[in-house]
């Protein structure tokens, strides 16, 4: 009986294979971007965590040389035998036929704890890593190595474009004998260790980066991937909704004779949600693959941008994780379930003699119309609650979804409204027709519209989301980086004579102190500037008191970033305690926009009364243009050409990667439209078989089958400029959250948000593009529709 | 006259090649005439009907409407033609499910540019439609929907009114009051009429009664 009942249930799929093209390429197609933008988040999850196991970056403190880029063994050994607790490390670009590869040697006996996968390698013992020499590579990059000496192990947990392995071995391949790049110290240091000075002068204490933490840096950047992807697959799983709905309805005659037959009802429901479960993991299957392809079409684009952005190393190469092809799976299994459960229900609660005739699933309109305007009011009220309440990050996800769905349930109401009133005004016949004939199809066109409308409307606001932030950000940097040129890594000895030198030439020198503290119960930095008119120029405040760096300068008061005042919960006028007994009032809070960090900023000199010992890291330097400056100090300090960094070219750079940024933006942006336009195309195509009879009459009374063709377009461009419409203030509603909500509650920074009418003009003609192409083809099928077809519609044996 | 059909032949693509269903049928039809098509299943009185009413082309043979022939007129023409001159009342009924009873019936009038609301609205009373004038096809009865079909056809004022099977789908005692009031208001216009019917009741009501054997007229 399941094998007759299953080929009964196959042969439907076998005479209606459009239906089973639409069922399988919606859901792959929604399976797709979602496991693509999941398959990108988790190659770069694991690059940052390779990254942070591979290199100790930002983990510990280091020894580096004050001056040049290595130091002599000797000041290794000479250390250690003085007590301190420091490991040696040499990095270097090895340049082989196959590319480039970052060396890393690391001493693996004297490593802090669990810095490196040395050790940890299943079937390498430690002496032939030190001995013989073994490499540790990702695939890709020990591909680049194949015909070095030494042998090669794969490891995905070391990081991209990088090789680990012994010190020694890294000296030779990279032709240092007897030099490191620099030392890595220890957490713990015993007591009563010799003065650096005395041990190694040559040698400066870097503290470990606290702002490295990249996989929180770029938390932004992923959350929006995911965004995307999310709704990418709403979008799909609406196709996949419509067609299973339309799939069921027609069965309703065979369902009706196999229980007539004696099949019971739970068997068959079983075999239908069977039958679903291998279609789901089937196109599942698909997706998984076209998102493999997505992703790594991507890929080399997200990872310079994110190493653009956050100095994020992360692999261009992708990895087939079980985390992402296993959550697309899961994800098309589920999505297939939600849309085909109340078919089913529907199915397993249908009387036993109730009617086979379809009930006209296309055309059912207002049956349960004010059901679904009920649930559309509620929702949006529930978003409406939420945005007045401002509860926190679970609360503005909750917010987003109560808006869109609650939007998308609306829509077919709204666009029923403006079809009657377009109907009530229309003079000419077919003007009438027109309007009350695309009425009726909006029940069956109800579907595509809406995944066009989350589509266009996540575009809306997930761009102005972006330019609204690459705005910023570059009012940011030319607000950060007003200097001409920074000076970094230079010692406390020589910095007044440099300060003296620079000031002789006339140039304006300001210093940046900086340590690392716990603000009003939060970690943060404390920063000492030497405020004055730059600052003042160019600093801009999210909110300040009148001359609130006048009080900065005058040591009365203190300004922190939007990140610190919104976790620890200060605002203007708030008192401040900074630690070593100084407290202020908070004079200011400024935008930090890619920090993750709290800051405040005090001046200098009474940054210098509570730290007496902490020297400036970092100058900014005005009025010397960058490369002369560069060259001066070398000739007069010896200071390395890497010590000055012109910012300029810095600014260049990062806006170039956030043009990137953007490519990786469009890219999803016309993969999410391209499923939406894809949607309209298998409604319309859908309907098409639907359509005819309705059609043939009028073809009758004497419009042309190309006259009705074009209405046909003209009705898809209709709603389809309807929907884009309604989506745009959907939209910026979307971006409002997203910057106003989601940002501020993950990350700290309310972005201001911008409008950018021209980008919305031209989404809404790509959006009306996509429509036409979707609806030329069922149109062109009408044109061409034979005679005979028409006449069928008429013929009285049908 | 107002419609000649002379020699016309009219064959369907079939598994073995073309099967013929027209073999040379002559036949004219003038206005006010009333005219029945009888025959069995399969005979090709529908593709008749389709072919003189501009729906449908011939293989062979003219059919000249008014002196023109419809035969050489390309889709364009036939849609004209259609839009203006004739009006189809099918067994299916076929109307417009996005339009109420009245837009139904106002819908080939306007088509053709001969809106007379004041026609509208007498076809509306005459047909006992005044209580569903603003119903939808899918709340009337067959019966109903038929009267509507006989409104359209009728509102639009054209020279020839074709039906197929127009009371097929209704019960007997529906079928016989529908038919009295379409002969009556056809009469009223003085269009001719041409039904294909399997009922000799309906066919005896028209004022000649053909029949179509193998494509033939016998």
């Amino acid at each position: 009986m399941t094998r007759a009942v299953l080929q009964a249930l196959a042969a439907h799929w076998r005479r209606n294979p459009l239906q089973f093209f639409t069922f399988l390429a919606g859901l792959a197609l929604a399976t797709a971007l979602w496991s693509g933008v999941q398959a990108i988040n988790a190659e770069a999850r694991a690059s940052y965590d390779a990254a942070a196991a591979t290199l100790g970056e930002g983990r510990f403190d280091q020894l580096v040389p004050r001056a040049g880029d290595s130091l002599p063994q000797e000041t290794y050994v000479a250390l250690r035998r003085a007590g301190w607790q420091v490991s040696p490390a040499v990095e270097g670009v090895l340049r082989t036929d196959a590319g480039r590869v970052r060396i890393v040697g690391l001493d693996p006996l004297t490593t802090p704890g669990a810095l490196s996968p040395v050790g940890g390698a299943r079937d390498i013992d430690l002496n032939s890593f030190l001995t013989v020499g073994v490499l540790f590579a990702d695939a890709a990059t020990a591909g680049r190595l194949a015909d070095l000496p030494q042998e090669v192990v794969t490891d995905t947990s070391v990081a991209p474009d990088t090789a680990l392995t012994d010190v020694g071995v890294a000296q030779r391949l990279l032709d240092r004998p007897e030099r490191l790049s620099r030392l890595i110290l220890a957490p713990e240091q015993p007591m009563g260790l010799p003065p650096l000075e005395q041990v190694a002068p040559g040698l400066t204490r870097v503290a470990a980066q606290s702002g490295s933490d990249v996989g929180q840096l770029t938390g932004s950047f992923h959350l929006n991937l995911t965004a995307f992807g999310l709704l990418s697959f709403a979008v799909g799983i609406f196709i996949v909704h419509g067609t299973i709905g339309l799939v069921f309805e027609q069965r309703r005659g065979m369902v009706r004779t196999l229980r007539t037959l004696g099949v019971p009802l739970r068997r068959l429901i079983l075999l239908m949600a069977v039958e679903l479960l291998v279609l789901s993991l089937l196109a599942g299957g698909i997706g998984v693959v076209l998102g493999y392809v997505i992703a790594a079409l991507l890929l080399p684009d997200v990872a310079a941008t994110l190493e653009g952005l956050y100095g994020a190393q992360v692999s261009g190469g992708l990895q087939l994780r079980p985390v992402w092809w296993l959550s697309g799976l899961a994800i098309a299994v589920l999505g297939a379930g939600l849309a085909g459960a109340g078919a089913l229900w529907r199915i397993a609660r249908m009387p036993i003699l109730a009617s086979a005739r379809p009930r006209a699933w296309a055309m059912a309109a207002g049956r349960g119309r004010w059901l679904q305007g009920a649930a559309a009011v509620l929702l949006l009220a529930v978003a409406a609650g939420i945005a007045l309440a401002d509860a926190g990050l679970i609360a503005a996800f909750a917010l987003l979804g109560c808006l869109l769905i609650g939007a998308a349930l609306a829509l077919p109401l709204i666009l029923g409204a403006v079809l009657a009133l377009g109907q009530s005004r229309a003079k000419g016949v077919i003007g009438g027709w027109f309007w009350a004939d695309t009425r009726q199809q909006l029940p069956g066109l109800s579907l595509a519209l809406m995944a066009l409308l989350l589509a266009m409307a996540a575009n809306v606001g997930v761009s102005t989301m972006v330019s609204s932030f690459r705005l910023t950000f570059i009012d940011f940097l030319d607000q950060r980086l007003f200097a001409d040129a920074y000076i970094r890594g230079v010692d406390r000895d020589r910095m007044p004579g440099i300060e003296a030198f620079l000031q002789d030439r006339g140039a304006t020198v300001l210093p940046l102190l900086r340590v690392d503290s716990r603000l009003a119960g939060v970690p943060a930095e404390l920063m000492g500037a030497r405020v004055g008119p730059a600052y003042e120029t160019n600093w801009t405040f999210v909110a300040a008191r009148p001359e609130a760096w006048t009080r900065v300068a005058a040591g009365e008061a203190v300004i922190v970033n939007e990140q610190l005042a919104r976790r620890a919960g200060l605002w203007l006028d708030d008192m401040l305690d900074l630690g070593g007994g100084l407290r202020l009032p908070l004079a200011g809070v400024y935008g930090d926009y890619g920090n993750p960090v709290g800051q405040a900023v005090i001046s200098e000199t009474r940054f210098g009364v509570v730290f007496p010992d902490e020297t400036p890291r970092q100058f900014g330097v005005l009025g010397l243009d960058p490369e002369e400056l560069r060259s001066a100090l070398g000739e007069r300090f010896g200071l390395p050409p890497g010590s000055v960094v012109d910012q300029s070219s810095v600014k260049a750079f990062s806006l170039g990667v956030f043009e990137r940024t953007f490519t990786v933006t469009a890219a999803l942006n016309v993969l999410t439209l391209a499923v939406a336009g894809f949607a309209i195309l298998m409604s319309l195509l859908t309907l098409s078989a639907i359509r005819l009879p309705q059609l043939a009459p009028v073809w009758a009374m004497g419009l042309t089958r190309g006259a009705l063709a074009r209405v046909e377009l003209i009705r898809a461009l209709v709603l389809a400029a309807l929907t884009a419409l309604l989506a745009l203030p959907l939209g910026l509603a979307l971006a409002w959250v997203l910057l106003a909500m989601v940002n501020v509650q993950a990350f700290g920074w309310r972005l201001p948000m911008y409008l950018f009418p021209l980008d919305y003009a031209r989404l809404g003609l790509l959006t009306l593009l996509a429509a036409a192409l979707a609806a030329l083809w069922p149109a062109l099928r009408m044109a061409r529709t034979p005679v005979s077809q028409l006449l069928r519609v008429f013929a009285n044996e049908r | 006259m107002l419609l000649e059909v002379s020699g016309v032949t009219k064959s369907f693509a079939g598994a073995e090649g073309p099967v013929p269903v027209l073999s040379g049928v002559d036949l004219s039809l003038d206005l006010g005439q009333t005219m029945s098509l009888q025959g069995e299943s399969g005979s090709g009185k529908s593709t008749l009907l389709h072919i003189v009413g501009g729906l449908d082309t011939v293989d062979g043979g003219r059919v000249l409407f008014d002196g023109r022939d419809v035969a050489a007129l390309d889709e364009a023409g036939r849609a004209a033609l259609r839009r203006s001159d004739v009006a189809v009342i099918f067994q299916q009924f076929n109307l417009i499910p996005s339009l109420d009873v009245a837009d139904n019936i106002r819908f080939q009038a306007r088509l053709a540019g001969r809106e007379d609301a004041a026609q509208v609205a007498r076809l509306i009373e005459a047909l006992g439609l005044g209580d569903h004038r603003h119903k939808y096809p899918e709340q009337l009865s067959g019966g109903q929907q038929q009267r509507v079909a006989i409104a359209r056809a009728l509102a639009a004022r054209p020279r020839l009114i074709l039906a197929d099977e127009p009371t097929g789908n209704l019960d007997e005692a529906t079928a016989g009051e529908v038919l009295d009031q379409m002969l009556a208001l056809v009469g009223e216009t003085g269009a001719a009429l041409m039904v294909v019917t399997h009922s000799p009741a309906v066919a005896a009501r028209m004022d000649r009664q053909l029949h179509l054997r193998a494509g033939q007229l016998a």
